[in-house]
């Protein structure tokens, strides 16, 4: 790998973290696992003055339990994550994800925190993080801690609602607990490729009823979405065959998706409402 | 001794599998400069000018040099088949002087202290273009008025290459059944897990420098010859060294540009020098396989018989003739009539350039088109007779008690057992179970359809018989070459010609000599890919490794065997006819113990005290092999894939492969190539293509991009084989390399119409990704 020239800062704790940030330049990027942005700098697509590398960050790897909530470090791997008991126990649609992305050395090094602040509309996890209303932690040295929901995180193509010196330290997931049901259909050619389109669910049913379902689709647009359409139209059914599959063809409305090598912009538009059905009657099974 | 037939794992693996090996960009010399290239960014434009000034002055670079500067003494690639009289072959220099004609074509090179600087130093060499006409479009480039990839040409087409046998007019005439079809092989990029380096260390100077060329290469003697032919460094002046290669695929099987200029440079600047690419270079600059347009038309009687077959096919040369571009499409002519008798065959192929990278040889070069072809139409010609796909094929096939069997394309098939192939498939596949569960999905209307898909090729291999290949205007021949070192200790040498790049020679030649000489396995070492060390070489490619060059290794055997007997009769004062050699050691029939092994007997050749009167003291032995005809694996693939109507997402539910190559040294590597060969000729079908846009940019530079497929992505292969034993050389080998690749695509593209049949489909073009699937279900439905 050749990269462009950059320099190399490694803090070892979040304040050195959050102080070398601002000093590093606009043009700095937060490396965090680098799974993503290393094949940029190789392939020479990103110039960034400075790379500020969090690997020696230990206090943001770990992964809580938060009353209500858990949250999970940045820097916590995809590996750590899936893995985790308390992820695992309180928001298992996270651990089925995250075991889709790419492959076991990528998920060895790539991390929670960096595949949301990449917020690449092709990842799988800033769907899920939609879909689970989750809420992203950040922290700068000047601004000190801010919350920001997931639908507000993600603001354009690889652009989140993070300041140039702000850093996300975690995500808190709330726990979603008995009457809830989660899943990730995720549609790709070969197991290691980026989903052409993705569909994460979380719904939770009263006595067989709807009180509360959200969708967030993957790699339908330059942001991730959640298919309000098709949720408003879901709210008090029972999820019958028929109503899944009314509900799902309007999974579409209003995205963007894009046209690539993997798949027409058709083609997905196509593929979002077969998956969303088949997330949903997968999650109502549970 | 039976070590031939011991499915023993391979020696060689610990090294290759960890990387603790010689790769060629593990080696770095004192006083390595290192080079990295600037490449055309456009398809077709002139060169206007090449400012190298401000990388010149970049920090740790030594050279910045642009083709204007090589174009004294850089020569040109050579193109070793002239296949026509009148074959247009462009002049092709290794660094591009005066126009551009594909995208990563070298323009410029920087040779720096240290890689990063190198390719730092990249971004500041200014080069002026201007944009020319594009050719992309292989029909469009033979139209009237086309653009023109080399305007001195005033044609795309650099030839038209015919071959017919039988009256082929009147087999169509008023034939009862006619398909006529279209198939599009689509253009691949090898994708060696190692990617090429080339590094290049001078010792001299002066006319009488001698240089040592290390590249990961297929060919180090070919290499070596060809190198010196292009810049006219004499041939003894040049060493060539593979070391260990990690994989080619014929990616390999090339003279490249930066080959030449490693030698250039080295000269020029007295010091070794060394390049490695990286994956998204070597995606543009790596020669590409495959990129044919197959016109076919199958004329057959009622019952099935196949009358006759006309092929006429456009083959993508891209913007240059490479080592073998032109004849790889004609390996295919051969074998477009695969296992089956016909009274009539046509075969018209032209060559056309494109302003795309080079083709060339691709693991199968030919065969594998022409397979997909036939054995495509064999499912086609099935469907219109409403007839199983494998009966149409037993109504055509050669039997078995027909060998040898001179085909309609004028090849001698020497031996082959295409039912017991068959059979034995069928009942591993469980084929008639699959196709009842096939019904009850159909008529049930399950949205998850099944297909099944026949593939019962033949292919020519074990390149070649060097008499065959002068008549088809091949620039060399097919022989190969092998010696035994008996040592002192009773240890062995072999040295081979066979140039390994992952196959198994250590093991599987060890194999040969420990069986063949009655010494321990261990006792054996087996060297190869160094023009010091193994003098004599034709290399490895068209699974000839061991049907030409294991021969070669089992008679120099012999003849290890036969001194060692004259030894042993004058010592045991014997006549030699007395003897008999068993396990390694001579004995005199009917004598009791009295005997000597060949280890005693290499001790008294070594000592020379006793010996024979004139007999030189030496067991050593050469043998150099030149077959008198192809080999000819076959077999029968049966694939079944599940397709999701929904998504057009294909999965491949139970592959079976039963393959016949012949007698066999080491099942265990025969396993592993034919594993490695279903994954490569799946890939074709379902994953992999390389995708140029309207302007001739490639699109799928990276491998997020180029899908190559991984063990995730397929299925657990049921393999098994039956035993044919080759006539035409005494080990009875025919090679494996490639058999699975060839086989494989059509078996998977034969199941996804047979799956989609019932939906009006019947064709989907390659590779068969999910959207392609979908498309052809909603377009069949229309139909």
């Amino acid at each position: 790998m050749i990269p462009p020239t950059f320099d190399y800062l490694r803090p070892t704790t979040l304040d050195e973290a959050l102080r070398m940030l601002p000093d590093a330049g606009e043009d700095a990027k937060v490396l965090a696992g680098g799974q993503s942005l290393m094949p940029l700098l190789r392939l020479r697509l990103a110039y960034p003055d400075a790379l500020v590398d969090l690997d020696r960050v230990d206090e943001l790897r770990a992964i809580r339990d938060d009353g209500d909530a858990i949250v999970i470090g940045a820097t916590a791997t995809h590996h750590q994550v899936m893995h985790d008991p308390l992820v695992r126990e309180h928001a298992p649609l996270v651990a089925r994800a995250t075991a889709t992305v790419a492959d076991p050395a990528v998920r060895h090094r790539g991390t929670f925190g960096g595949s949301l602040a990449h917020a690449d509309p092709a990842g799988d996890l800033p769907a899920v993080a939609l879909a689970l209303d989750a809420v992203m932690l950040a922290r700068s040295a000047s601004g000190g801690d801010r919350e920001i929901p997931a639908r507000d995180f993600f603001v354009d193509w690889m652009t989140t609602a993070l300041e140039p010196d702000e850093l996300l330290t975690g995500v808190r997931v709330p726990k979603l607990g008995a009457g809830w049901g989660f899943h990730y259909e995720k549609f790709h050619r070969t197991a290691q490729a980026w989903a052409i389109v993705g569909v994460a669910c979380a719904v939770r049913r009263v006595q067989g009823a709807v009180e509360d379902v959200r969708i967030g689709l993957t790699n339908m647009g330059a942001t991730p979405v959640r298919a309000t359409a098709v949720e408003e139209r879901l709210g008090g059914s029972t999820l019958s065959d028929g109503t899944l599959r009314e509900a799902s063809a309007y999974a579409g409305e209003g995205t963007e998706p894009p046209s690539d090598l993997h798949g027409s912009s058709e083609y997905r538009s196509h593929l979002v409402q077969v998956l969303t059905r088949r997330a949903l009657n997968a999650a109502s099974a549970r | 001794m039976t070590e031939i037939g011991q499915a023993r794992p391979r020696s060689e693996d610990a090294r290759l599998v960890t990387g603790r090996t010689r790769w060629t960009d593990n080696i770095t010399p004192a006083g390595t400069l290192h080079v990295a290239y600037l490449r055309s960014p456009h398809a077709h434009a002139r060169i206007d000018r090449v400012d190298v000034e401000a990388a010149k002055a970049r920090p740790n670079v030594v050279a910045v040099l642009s083709g204007a500067d090589f174009a004294a003494e850089q020569g040109a690639l050579p193109c070793a088949w002239q296949v026509t009289e009148d074959m247009k072959l462009p002049a092709h220099p290794p660094m591009a002087v005066d126009e551009v004609r594909y995208v990563g074509e070298p323009v410029a090179c920087v040779v720096a202290r240290d890689r990063y600087s190198a390719v730092d130093a990249l971004e500041d060499i200014d080069v002026d273009y201007t944009p020319l006409p594009t050719v992309v479009d292989m029909e469009r480039a033979i139209e009237d008025g086309a653009d023109l990839v080399h305007s001195d040409l005033g044609t795309n087409a650099s030839y038209t290459w015919v071959f017919e046998q039988g009256d082929l007019d009147a087999a169509l005439r008023d034939a009862p059944v006619l398909l006529e079809r279209r198939f599009v092989q689509q253009r691949l990029i090898p994708t060696a897990m190692e990617p090429r380096a080339v590094l290049c260390e001078p010792d001299g100077s002066g006319p009488n420098t001698d240089f040592t060329l290390y590249s990961a290469t297929q060919i180090p003697h070919i290499l070596r010859l060809m190198l010196s032919v292009v810049t006219e460094i004499p041939e003894h002046r040049i060493r060539v060294v593979a070391p260990d290669v990690g994989g080619g695929f014929g990616s390999k099987l090339q003279v490249y540009g930066e080959e030449v200029l490693a030698l250039l440079l080295a000269r020029r600047l007295g010091r070794p020098v060394k390049w490695t690419e990286s994956r998204s270079e070597g995606n543009m600059a790596v020669h590409h396989g495959r990129d044919q347009i197959q016109k076919v038309t199958l004329a057959a009687e009622r019952d099935g018989r196949i009358r006759g077959l006309k092929v006429e096919l456009l083959a993508d040369m891209g913007a240059y003739l490479m080592l073998v571009t032109p004849g790889v499409p004609l390996l295919g002519a051969f074998m477009f009539n695969g296992i089956y008798k016909m009274d009539a065959y046509s075969f018209t192929c032209t060559g056309v350039f494109t302003n795309k990278t080079p083709t060339d040889a691709y693991r199968g070069a030919g065969r594998p088109e022409a397979t997909f072809a036939i054995e495509r139409l064999m499912d086609e010609l099935a469907a219109e007779l409403g007839v199983d796909p494998v009966e149409v094929r037993r109504r055509n096939w050669i039997a078995h008690e027909e060998f040898p069997f001179e085909t309609i394309a004028g090849l001698t098939y020497d031996t082959g057992n295409y039912e017991a192939a068959t059979e034995k498939a069928l009942a591993l596949f469980e084929y008639d179970k699959l196709r009842a569960e096939q019904n009850d999905r159909r008529e049930s209307g399950d949205p998850v359809q099944l297909g099944i898909g026949v593939s019962t090729y033949t292919e020519m291999c074990g390149l070649a018989p060097s008499r065959v290949l002068g008549s088809l205007s091949y620039g060399a021949g097919g022989w190969e070459h092998a010696s035994v070192r008996v040592l002192p200790t009773g240890k062995v040498e072999v040295v081979t010609g066979s140039s390994a790049h992952g196959q198994g020679h250590e093991t599987a030649w060890a194999q040969i000599a420990a069986d063949r000489l009655g010494v321990p396995f261990d006792d054996v070492r087996v060297l190869h890919g160094d023009t010091a060390v193994s003098p004599k070489g034709m290399d490895t490619y068209g699974s000839r490794s061991l049907a030409v060059g294991g021969v070669a290794l089992y008679r120099a055997c012999d003849k290890v065997v036969d001194k060692a007997r004259t030894i042993a009769a004058h010592l045991l004062e014997a006549s030699e006819d007395d003897l008999e050699f068993s396990a390694g050691r001579f004995s005199v029939r009917g004598v009791g113990d009295a005997g000597l092994s060949i280890q005693e007997i290499t001790q008294a050749a070594f000592a020379a005290h006793n010996l024979p009167d004139g007999l030189e003291p030496s067991l050593d032995s050469d043998a150099t092999h030149d077959p008198d005809n192809f080999s000819f694996p076959h077999g029968t693939h049966l694939c079944a894939v599940e397709i999701d109507t929904e998504t057009g997402f294909t999965k491949i539910r139970k592959y079976v492969a039963v393959d016949d190559v012949g007698n066999v040294v080491n099942p265990l590597i025969v396993e592993g190539q034919v594993h490695g060969g279903l994954a490569q000729g799946i890939a074709q079908a379902l994953y992999e293509e390389a995708v140029y846009d309207a302007d001739g940019n490639l699109t799928t530079t990276t491998m997020a991009d180029y899908l190559v497929p991984s063990a995730a992505d397929l299925p657990s292969f049921t393999t098994d084989r039956t035993e044919t034993p080759a006539a035409g050389n005494p080990l009875g080998v025919k090679g494996v390399g490639e058999a699975g690749t060839i086989a494989s695509t059509p078996a998977v593209v034969n199941a996804i119409v047979d799956g989609l049949r019932p939906f009006g489909v019947r064709d989907v073009p390659m590779p068969c990704t999910p959207e392609r699937v979908w498309n052809a279900l909603r377009e069949g439905g229309d139909r």
